[in-house]
């Protein structure tokens, strides 16, 4: 398992919207340990049971905040993001879909100087089955186990989770990276992570069209990474020229096609699935509990 | 978002970015004044959201104001096609009527963001007037780059580099450097996506000029520019997509017969990559988001099936936020309402699953369900054919 588990302790910026109390409540029924949220000038207050700070740095110097799990809206999300990382959060996980490219080059750059991770945004969060649930997905979905799944995508992540639970195959660790231009944590990141995780035995890498992230991950694979990898990347009849929804889904001049990027990872070792519906099936055989 | 080179040469001029005089015409009376008042040579262009407009006929050179009226007159309502524009084309609604200008060079220059830096690259070729990606794919040396600060933006040594790159020298180089830095500035505080001058020129009296201009900018951002927002020309967009964005929907109009409903960018699109597995062709990419309510679920399905080449509609959603009982419910009361004749295949994962099933089959409805993605997509497409 990697980045979050038992010990991990949750502040929510942003708790006090619709979306952050309801996803807040529903990660502290999964087990997570949810110290409470933080919105300027609410201090003080409690909000659907949860204690409420002004400043991320009251949560991290009361409760010892380790991981921020951020609701806050497209407009602030960026000074959300660099609130968290200054306060020495180790984690910081943002939801926000929406978020102008411009405040994440001036976040990441800030980010930069501290020792933060950032993950997201515009991305599911992350879930370490049976330990901790630091998102929007559905809990009950998962499994404990050794798949390490990786994804840019939302739903269609609960989509393998899903074709994997029903065969019996846990997960050591989900993570969304998201699925914006500009993101905290790579498929490298990630990847080199699972790498070096005992608990992960074989790793699930989901992208989709736009830019060159999943170049990166092939490279990475060739060089260093020891496990089974299978790979779908989500696009594949994709028109160019056209954002698929996700702000970074776009081939633009001829480059971030789905057959670049699978050709790439399969030269790398990994085994492409064509079909989203035999994402489960792949690892099974991988796995050899087919 | 897109807008015209009109309007993108407007707000260049405001940031000190050196283009062409002129001005945009909606009737030929106008364009004859507007040439009329530049004295000389003009160019009439056709401002369409699409490049190349040049070899479809859209850009012509006027000797007099009424050659420039006569231009105008044959531009404006044509329907212009040219390799970026749907296959029917687009209607020329305005023409931007400018002084021809006598070019000794043609130059490229743009900015964009580079993913893999997270930061924006400012891009100079002297290989300008041809489409970026051939000379990025056939003689990647020919194109500089300067990559910018994240913080600090772009530094006058930079823009230098460009400048001296581009083969500028002198006067020119220190306008070149000028307008790089220029064009930087727009592309920050106006949170562009693109801002691309193919070509920037060099003229035969020596001044540096963006001869044609293309600004987009990021939707994420639009929030904060009202007056960037006011530049937006629904009648360049597909009006089902002007329909869908009013509703919160993310739809993409494709050419196949198989329409799809699908929560969450990554499985829609992975539903569009089934369906042509299966052997039919996607109609749409429709992204419904991860908490819709029934009544955007209603308008999706209006949207999605008023598209007449749809013959079979495949829903496929994978229930996280958005309930399976409340896509069920979307489902009914859209198909009742509407009167819909289609034959819809649902498959749906995830909360409240066996709830949204019951409802389904209770529902009196011809609908057909699927066990998975697979079955979904399999069956949708023999419905589609058979609906042929």
């Amino acid at each position: 398992m990697i980045l979050v588990d038992k010990r991990t302790r949750v502040v929510v910026p942003g708790i006090t919207g619709r979306e952050g109390a309801f996803h807040a409540a529903r990660c502290k029924d999964y087990g997570t340990t949810v110290v409470g949220g933080v919105t300027p000038g609410k201090g003080g207050t409690t909000h659907e049971g949860f204690p409420v700070w002004n400043t991320v740095a009251e949560a991290v110097a009361t409760e010892g905040a380790t991981c921020a799990l951020i609701f806050v809206p497209p407009a602030a999300a960026a000074d959300a993001i660099m609130e968290a990382a200054a306060a020495g959060v180790p984690l910081v996980v943002c939801i926000t879909e929406g978020i102008p490219v411009a405040d994440m080059v001036r976040a990441k750059e800030f980010l930069s100087r501290t020792t933060s991770r950032l993950v997201g945004p515009n991305c599911p969060g992350l879930i370490t089955p049976g330990q901790a649930k630091v998102g929007i997905m559905p809990g009950h979905i998962h499994r404990e186990g050794h798949v390490g799944v990786v994804s840019r995508s939302g739903t269609l992540t609960y989509e393998v989770v899903h074709q994997l639970t029903t065969r019996g195959i846990g997960q050591s660790t989900c993570v969304g990276i998201g699925g914006d231009p500009v993101t905290g944590t790579s498929f490298v990141d990630v990847l080199r992570l699972f790498n070096d995780d005992p608990e992960t035995h074989a790793i699930m890498l989901i992208g989709e069209i736009g830019g060159s992230a999943e170049e990166e991950a092939a490279a990475f694979i060739r060089a260093h990474v020891r496990k089974p990898v299978v790979a779908f990347i989500a696009g594949q009849t994709a028109p160019p020229g056209r954002r698929m929804g996700h702000a970074g889904a776009i081939i633009a001049g001829g480059r971030g096609t789905a057959a670049e990027k699978m050709r790439a990872l399969e030269a790398a070792g990994a085994r492409l699935v064509p079909s989203p519906a035999d994402m489960g099936k792949q690892v099974a055989a991988t796995l050899g509990t087919a | 978002m897109k807008i015209h080179e009109y309007q993108a040469k407007a707000l260049l001029r405001e940031f000190g970015v050196a283009v062409p005089r002129g001005d945009v015409a909606d009737s030929p009376e106008r364009a004859h004044e507007i040439a009329r008042a530049l004295g000389g040579r003009v160019v009439v262009k056709a401002q369409v959201h699409a490049g190349g407009r040049g070899k479809a006929g859209g850009i012509q050179l006027a000797e007099s104001p009424a050659a420039a009226e006569a231009a105008a007159k044959q531009l404006l309502g044509m329907r212009l096609r040219t390799p970026q524009t749907p296959p029917e084309g687009i209607e020329v609604r305005r023409v931007l009527v400018e002084e021809a200008s006598p070019v000794r060079a043609e130059l490229y220059l743009a900015v964009t963001l580079d993913r893999a830096r997270s930061t924006e690259v400012v891009m100079a070729s002297q290989a300008g007037g041809m489409e970026i990606e051939e000379v990025a794919a056939r003689s990647p040396e020919k194109i500089l780059r300067e990559w910018a600060h994240p913080a600090l933006g772009l530094q006058p040594f930079q823009a230098r580099r460009l400048a001296f790159g581009l083969g500028l020298a002198g006067e020119q180089q220190k306008a070149g450097g000028t307008l790089a830095q220029n064009l930087f500035a727009c592309y920050r505080a106006k949170d562009c996506s693109l801002a691309e001058l193919n070509p920037l020129v060099v003229t035969t009296d020596g001044r540096v000029l963006a001869l044609d201009a293309k600004l987009t900018f990021d939707d994420n951002a639009l929030f904060r520019h009202p007056d960037v927002t006011a530049l937006r020309d629904v009648h360049e967009e597909l009006p089902l997509d002007v329909e869908a964005s009013r509703y919160g929907l993310n739809y993409i109009k494709l050419d196949g017969s198989v329409g799809c409903m699908v929560n969450g960018a990554g499985l829609a699109m992975a539903t569009m990559d089934i369906v042509q597995l299966a052997g039919g062709e996607p109609a749409n990419f429709l992204d419904v988001g991860g908490g819709a309510s029934p009544e955007q679920i209603e308008n999706a399905f209006r949207i999605l099936s008023s598209d007449p080449s749809v013959k079979a509609v495949f829903i496929n959603v994978f229930g996280g936020i958005l309930r399976c009982d409340r896509l069920a419910a979307g489902v009914i009361a859209a198909v009742r309402k509407l009167g819909l004749k289609l034959p819809v295949v649902v498959r749906m994962e995830g909360t409240n699953v066996e709830l949204g099933r019951k409802m389904l089959a209770e529902s009196g409805l011809a609908l057909t369900t699927a066990t998975d993605m697979g079955d979904g997509a399999q069956k949708v497409v023999e419905l589609a054919r058979a609906t042929r």
